[in-house]
C-alpha cells in the first residue's frame, strides 16, 4: 500500500506556563513512500518522528493537512479502520495472556462480515508466529520471555490482521546490542516476505541505514531529506543530515572558499571551482582522508588505533570544530606513531562544503 | 559465624522481646484459656481442660446471632463496595475537568472524624423527638411509612449498619483502585484501540486483569476487615449490642470480658479462636481463588 502525506501538520498547545506558545511536532510533511518498501523515520529525540507514526496510526490527528493509504483518505479515519499494525516501543503485550491469546486478540475483535471461526483465527495466529518463528512459545506469558521473543510477539500480532501498513515506534531501542543486529535482520525478512509497507522510527542512523529501502531524515518537525540511504549518506543536503549519519560522525571544520580554492585554516586542501568566496563548515568524511607526506592538511597526531582491517587515526587541527579528527584509513599505510604530526590529502567526493550561516550544502565541482 | 550470628540475634532481640510480649504470648494464652473449663480470674484456677467453652459459646443464642450479623455484613458490604469502588474509580478516571474535586470529596470520610460521621448518620436515619431523620422524610416525601432505623425492625438495622460500612470503607478502595487504573500503561489503550477493541472488551479483557492484583487485595482485607467490625455498630446501636440485636463476633468477644456480662475470658478466648479459624479459612479460599484468577 502506498502512503502519501500532504502538508502534514501536527500542532501540541502550550502547558502551564508555557501555555501561550504552541509545539509544532510535524510541519509540513509531504512525501509519498511506495508500496511494499521499508522506511525509516530517523531524527534525533524530540525530532517529531513517533509523532508523525501516530499521525499515520490515527492515534493522533493532525492539525492540517491530509494522510493517504493507496488512493483512500484516511485522514478522520479512527486507527481501527485504518487497517494498520503497530507495534508500540515497549511491545505492549498484555502480561496476562499467552502469546496465543495476545496474537488472537485482534481477531476476536473482528465483527460483522470480518468475523472468522475459531479454526480460522487459530489458523491464522499459528501462520503470524510462523512467519516470525515462535512457533514453540505459543503457550509462554510475556513475563517468561526474552525481550526479542517479545519484540516478535508484538510483530506476529501486528501481522495477524493482514494491515495494510506496518508501524513499529523504536522496534529496537528495548534489545541489547546482539539482538539489536539479530532482530533487525528479522523485521527485515519479514518484511520482504509479506510485501507490507512498514515505516519504522528510530533515533539510531546505523539501525535506519542498515535495513531500509528508504529514509526519512527529521529535525525539529521539519523533513531534512528523503532518500536511499546511500545516497542520503553519499549527498548530504545540509550539515545536520551530514553530522547525523555516519559512524564515525563526519569531521568538521571552519573553513573558506578563496578564489576557487577551499581552505581549512591555512591549509589549501582543495580545488572548489565556482563557489563564490566566503566563509564556510567544511564536513569530511572519516573515510575521505587519504594518508600523505606531502598531503595539503597538516594535523598534529594523537594516537593511532588499529582495529585490523582498517586504521583509526585520531588527530587534531585548529580549525577543527570538535577536539579531534577521526579518519579511517585501510591498515596497509604505516603511520609513523613517533612523529607528532600527520598529513592527508582529502577525497573531493568525500568532502562537503556548508554555508556558515544557513548550513546548506554548497555543491562543487560536480558534485 | 557464630559470633556474627549471635550478634544478629542481638539486633533481632528488641523487636523479638516486644512481639513475643505482646504478640505471641497472648495468642498462646487465648488458646490455653479457651480450652481451661471454669476459670476463674480471682484464683487464677480453673476445674480442667476440655472443650466445654466451645460447646458453650457455639450453643449460646447471642453469639450465633452475631455470627449472622457478621456474615450478613461480611457478605453484603464486600462485594457492594468493592463493585461501588471500582464505578466510581472509572469514572473518576475517566473525566478530567474536576478530578482532583471529585478525589476529594470521595476521600473525605476517610479522614473524617468517626464521630463526626455518627452524627451525619444520625441525621440521616436517626428519629429524634425533633425529626425523624433525612431518610424517613425523603420516604415520606414519596408516600411511604417511617421507619425506625435504629431502633426498629430488624431488616432496616441491618441496611443501616451495612450502608454504613459500605460507606466507610469506600474512601480507602477508591483511593487504592483510582491508582491502580492510572498505573495501567496508556500503551495497552493503544494497542486495543489500534485492534479495534470493543470497550466492553477492553474493560474484561484489559482493566480487570490489570488490577486484578489489586481488586483482590481489597477483597482479602475487605474480608478481613468485615469480619472484625465492631466499633462502628457501637456507634450506631450504642453499647448494648445484644440488646439490639446487632452484635457481631467481635462485639461477642468483648461482651465477655468486659461487657454487663463480662468476666468470662474463657468464653471470650473461645469466640476470638473460632472467628480466627473462619477468618483463616476465608483467607485461604480467597489466595487460592485469586491465584487461579492474578496471573502476575
Amino acid at each position: 500500500m502506498r502512503v502519501l502525506l500532504e502538508h502534514l501538520t501536527k500542532k501540541f498547545p502550550g502547558r502551564g506556563r508555557k501555555a501561550h506558545t504552541e509545539v509544532i511536532a510535524v510541519n509540513d510533511f509531504t512525501f509519498e513512500i511506495p508500496d511494499g518498501k521499508l522506511v525509516g523515520l530517523l531524527g534525533p529525540s524530540g525530532c517529531g518522528k513517533s509523532t508523525t507514526l501516530n499521525l499515520i496510526c490515527g492515534l493522533e490527528k493532525p492539525t492540517a493537512g491530509r494522510i493517504f493509504f493507496g488512493e483512500d483518505d484516511v485522514t478522520t479515519l479512527p486507527p481501527e479502520n485504518r487497517g494498520v499494525g503497530f507495534v508500540f516501543q515497549n511491545y505492549a503485550l498484555y502480561p496476562h495472556l499467552t502469546v496465543l491469546g495476545n496474537i488472537l486478540f485482534p481477531l476476536q475483535n473482528l465483527k460483522g462480515a470480518a468475523k472468522l471461526s475459531k479454526e480460522e483465527m487459530l489458523k491464522r495466529a499459528k501462520e503470524a508466529a510462523h512467519l516470525v518463528q515462535i512457533d514453540n512459545l505459543l503457550e509462554r506469558r510475556p513475563g517468561e520471555m526474552s525481550g526479542g521473543q517479545q519484540q516478535r510477539v508484538a510483530i506476529a500480532r501486528a501481522l495477524v490482521k493482514m494491515p495494510r501498513v506496518l508501524l513499529l515506534d523504536e522496534p529496537l531501542s528495548n534489545l541489547d546490542a546482539r539482538l539489536r543486529l539479530q532482530t533487525r535482520e528479522e523485521i527485515r525478512r519479514i518484511q520482504q516476505e509479506t510485501k507490507i509497507t512498514t515505516i519504522f522510527v528510530t533515533h539510531d542512523q546505523e539501525e535506519a541505514m542498515s535495513i531500509s529501502d528508504m529514509i526519512v531524515v527529521m529535525k525539529d518537525g521539519v523533513v531534512q531529506q528523503i532518500g536511499k540511504p546511500q545516497e542520503v549518506y553519499d549527498s548530504p543536503v545540509n550539515l545536520f543530515v551530514a553530522k547525523f549519519l555516519g559512524t564515525p560522525p563526519i569531521n568538521v571544520f571552519e573553513g573558506r572558499v578563496s578564489g576557487g580554492r577551499l581552505f581549512v585554516g591555512g591549509d589549501d586542501i582543495l580545488a572548489a571551482p565556482g563557489v563564490t568566496d566566503r566563509e564556510v563548515w567544511v564536513g569530511i568524511r572519516p573515510e575521505g582522508f587519504v594518508l600523505q607526506p606531502d598531503g595539503p592538511l597538516r594535523c598534529a597526531l594523537s594516537r593511532v588505533e588499529v582495529m585490523g582491517r582498517d586504521t583509526s587515526v585520531v588527530s587534531s587541527h585548529p580549525a577543527a570544530a570538535g577536539a579531534s579528527i577521526r579518519s579511517i584509513i585501510s591498515a596497509e599505510n604505516r603511520v609513523d606513531t613517533d612523529s607528532n604530526a600527520v598529513r592527508f590529502a582529502v577525497k573531493p567526493a568525500k568532502t562537503f562544503i556548508f554555508d556558515r550561516e544557513t548550513e546548506e550544502r554548497i555543491r562543487f565541482g560536480g558534485q | 559465624m557464630k559470633s556474627s550470628n549471635v550478634k544478629g540475634w542481638l539486633y533481632l532481640l528488641p523487636a523479638i522481646l516486644f512481639l513475643g510480649f505482646f504478640m505471641v504470648y497472648p495468642l498462646i494464652d487465648v488458646f490455653i484459656y479457651s480450652f481451661e473449663e471454669g476459670y476463674n480470674f480471682a484464683s487464677q484456677t480453673s476445674f480442667g481442660i476440655g472443650l466445654y467453652n466451645y460447646s458453650y459459646v457455639l450453643h449460646d443464642g447471642y453469639f450465633l446471632q452475631a455470627v449472622k450479623n457478621t456474615f450478613i455484613l461480611v457478605i453484603i458490604t464486600v462485594p457492594l463496595s468493592t463493585g461501588i469502588a471500582l464505578l466510581i474509580s472509572l469514572g473518576l478516571n475517566a473525566i478530567k475537568p474536576l478530578r482532583n474535586l471529585f478525589q476529594t470529596v470521595y476521600f473525605l470520610p476517610y479522614v473524617t472524624n468517626t464521630l463526626a460521621v455518627g452524627l451525619v448518620f444520625m441525621i440521616l436515619f436517626k428519629k429524634t423527638a425533633y425529626s425523624e431523620g433525612l431518610i424517613n422524610l425523603l420516604i415520606n416525601r414519596f408516600g411511604g411509612e417511617s421507619v425506625d432505623f435504629i431502633d426498629g425492625p430488624y431488616w432496616a438495622k441491618m441496611f443501616v449498619m451495612c450502608f454504613y460500612t459500605i460507606w466507610v470503607v469506600m474512601p480507602f478502595k477508591v483511593l487504592i483502585l483510582t491508582s491502580a487504573l492510572a498505573s495501567v500503561n496508556p500503551d495497552y489503550y493503544r494497542a486495543a484501540r489500534v485492534d479495534a477493541t470493543p470497550k466492553r472488551r477492553i474493560f474484561t479483557k484489559i482493566t480487570l486483569p490489570m488490577i486484578s492484583p489489586m481488586v483482590f487485595y481489597l477483597v482479602i482485607t475487605g474480608f478481613i476487615g468485615a469480619f472484625k467490625a465492631y466499633s462502628d455498630e457501637v456507634a450506631l446501636f450504642g453499647t448494648d449490642l445484644n440488646a439490639a440485636g446487632m452484635n457481631t463476633i467481635v462485639g461477642y468477644v468483648y461482651d465477655m470480658l468486659y461487657g454487663d456480662s463480662g468476666g468470662y475470658p474463657s468464653y471470650a478466648s473461645a469466640a476470638a479462636l473460632i472467628l480466627f479459624v473462619i477468618v483463616l479459612t476465608i483467607t485461604c479460599v480467597n489466595l487460592l481463588v485469586s491465584k487461579k484468577h492474578v496471573h502476575y
